[in-house]
């Protein structure tokens, strides 16, 4: 129920977190591409406790007209948390938190896609939480890559992303719930893999320049093993099990 | 020729060397990159993507099949399923000495109206403009409008149009497939209708498994016997 146990080991003398993972080994992730029929493309994510569903529109005409740019197409990321997403029943408008993340999303996408091609349009992405854990956006913008590629709106890249933090003095892979609540740092990545590009990185707590830097590799090499599931939630779709 | 086609998604590397990257890649260093879950496809010197997903964007010269929804007393404006609308202006219709209060645009076509169209230009700056000016083209007056998915339309019409020559000799049905993903399917016979659209669709969920080709074949065989 989101209430904090003060006497919660957050890592134990073995190097066990208090979800008894290792310090580099991410939740459980499971990604599903498509299931929305009303969608362009659509995903849905499960990242350890975490369940997002994730819509894609586009390209399409936008509205209100004034917004379009004669140049370029326009991506609207719009990130929302369900009221029965958190313990407590949270208020469906959207909060200044859901706002933010909403733009870090859009702003995180935005090198990948190319929206270029489709000038005078708008890419919607909509992104609901269903449950959170802790590490949403993240997992968030890892559904929402999924979802684009799904809807064929020309990318460079996937965009994988993962977190990495500060627990007990130590820099830990994919911080959960407890972990960011009780943790020292929170630093969530998103990553292109193949361009080796880093399109989201923020920073909540305090590291050392020796600490930011490990941080910031442990979390590249978290993204790559949430690329490696994205791949193949695409290959099972369009390809078949067998892929290539 | 098989050892050279690819599943790949965005961003996965095509190849690398001096190849022309053609639709869906893109030239990043000296990797060509795909942009599009698709199968990759590589020739003497270029290499492209056929993509497996995504919606139409117009193309000079494409067939498509819109339908009208508008118009101005200069134009009309057709819904040609993609994220732009086509421009049809009215002197393609009725020729060059066309006059705006003389002529009235809804003798020709109306709204609803479904009309066989080819992409005459398309450029980012505007919508694209359609023509039906050309054999072959122009205002459909019977048929059945099937809705595919875009990216399908090559299998559809198979290799050298294998598939759909299959299907019309099958069926004895008359099939326009727009590029747009729009196919307008009109046929004397009644069963011959159903068998057809049966067909389409029957392409368009299974456009991935391989002999394709076959199974349809004998949906329509089969059918026909009993």
């Amino acid at each position: 129920m989101g209430g904090r146990d003060a006497t919660m080991v957050l890592l134990d003398e073995n190097g066990i977190r208090c979800d008894g993972r290792k310090v580099n080994e991410p939740r459980r992730i499971m990604i599903k591409a498509g299931g929305l029929k009303n969608a362009d493309g659509s995903a849905y994510i499960e990242f350890g406790d975490n369940k997002i569903l994730v819509g894609v529109f586009g390209p399409r005409d936008v509205h209100p007209k004034h917004m379009s740019n004669t140049d370029t197409g326009i991506l609207r990321v719009r990130y929302h948390m369900e009221p029965f997403s958190v313990g407590e029943r949270k208020n469906p408008a959207p909060s200044r938190r859901e706002i933010e993340i909403s733009k870090v999303i859009k702003e995180a996408l935005e090198p990948a896609v190319m929206l270029d091609k489709f000038p005078r349009t708008a890419v919607d992405v909509f992104i609901e939480v269903l449950q959170a854990d802790g590490g949403t956006r993240c997992a968030a913008l890892s559904a929402a890559s999924v979802a684009l590629a799904d809807a064929g709106i020309p990318m460079r890249d996937m965009v994988a992303a993962c977190a990495a933090g500060k627990v007990a003095d130590t820099i830990v892979l994919d911080v959960n719930n407890e972990e960011d609540q009780a943790g020292q740092a929170d630093m969530p990545i998103g990553y292109m893999p193949n361009l080796e590009k880093i399109t989201l990185l923020q920073l909540d707590g305090v590291l050392t320049p020796e600490e930011y830097t490990k941080c910031v590799q442990v979390g590249v090499d978290g993204c790559k093993i949430v690329y490696d599931i994205q791949k193949k939630a695409l290959q099972d779709k369009y390809f078949g099990n067998g892929g290539d | 020729m098989d050892n050279k086609r690819k599943y790949v998604i965005p961003g996965d590397v095509v190849t690398t060397g001096p190849f022309r990257p053609e639709q869906n890649v893109e030239l990043q260093g000296n990797k060509i990159i795909s942009t599009t879950i698709g199968i990759s496809e590589i020739y003497d010197d270029s290499v492209k993507v056929i993509p497996l997903t995504g919606k139409y964007i117009p193309k000079i010269n494409d067939l498509v099949i819109g339908k009208v929804i508008s118009h101005t007393s200069l134009s009309w404006e057709l819904d040609i399923n993609s994220c732009y609308v086509g421009f049809l202006p009215a002197q393609d219709v009725f020729g060059r000495d066309f006059s705006a209060h003389a002529d009235e645009l809804t003798s020709k076509l109306k709204s609803g109206d479904l009309v066989a169209a080819r992409i005459a230009n398309f450029d980012r700056t505007r919508d694209p403009l359609v023509t039906i000016s050309d054999r072959d083209l122009g205002k459909i007056d019977t048929g059945d409008l099937v809705k595919i998915s875009p990216s399908k339309v090559p299998r559809l019409i198979g290799k050298r149009g294998t598939m759909i020559q299959m299907i019309e000799m099958a069926t004895d049905a008359a099939i326009t497939i727009g590029q747009n993903g729009w196919v307008v399917v009109s046929c004397e016979s009644p069963e011959g209708l159903l068998k057809a659209k049966k067909a389409i669709e029957m392409v368009d969920e299974k456009a991935h498994v391989a002999n394709l080709t076959d199974q349809v074949k004998e949906m329509l065989e089969s059918k026909g016997e009993s």
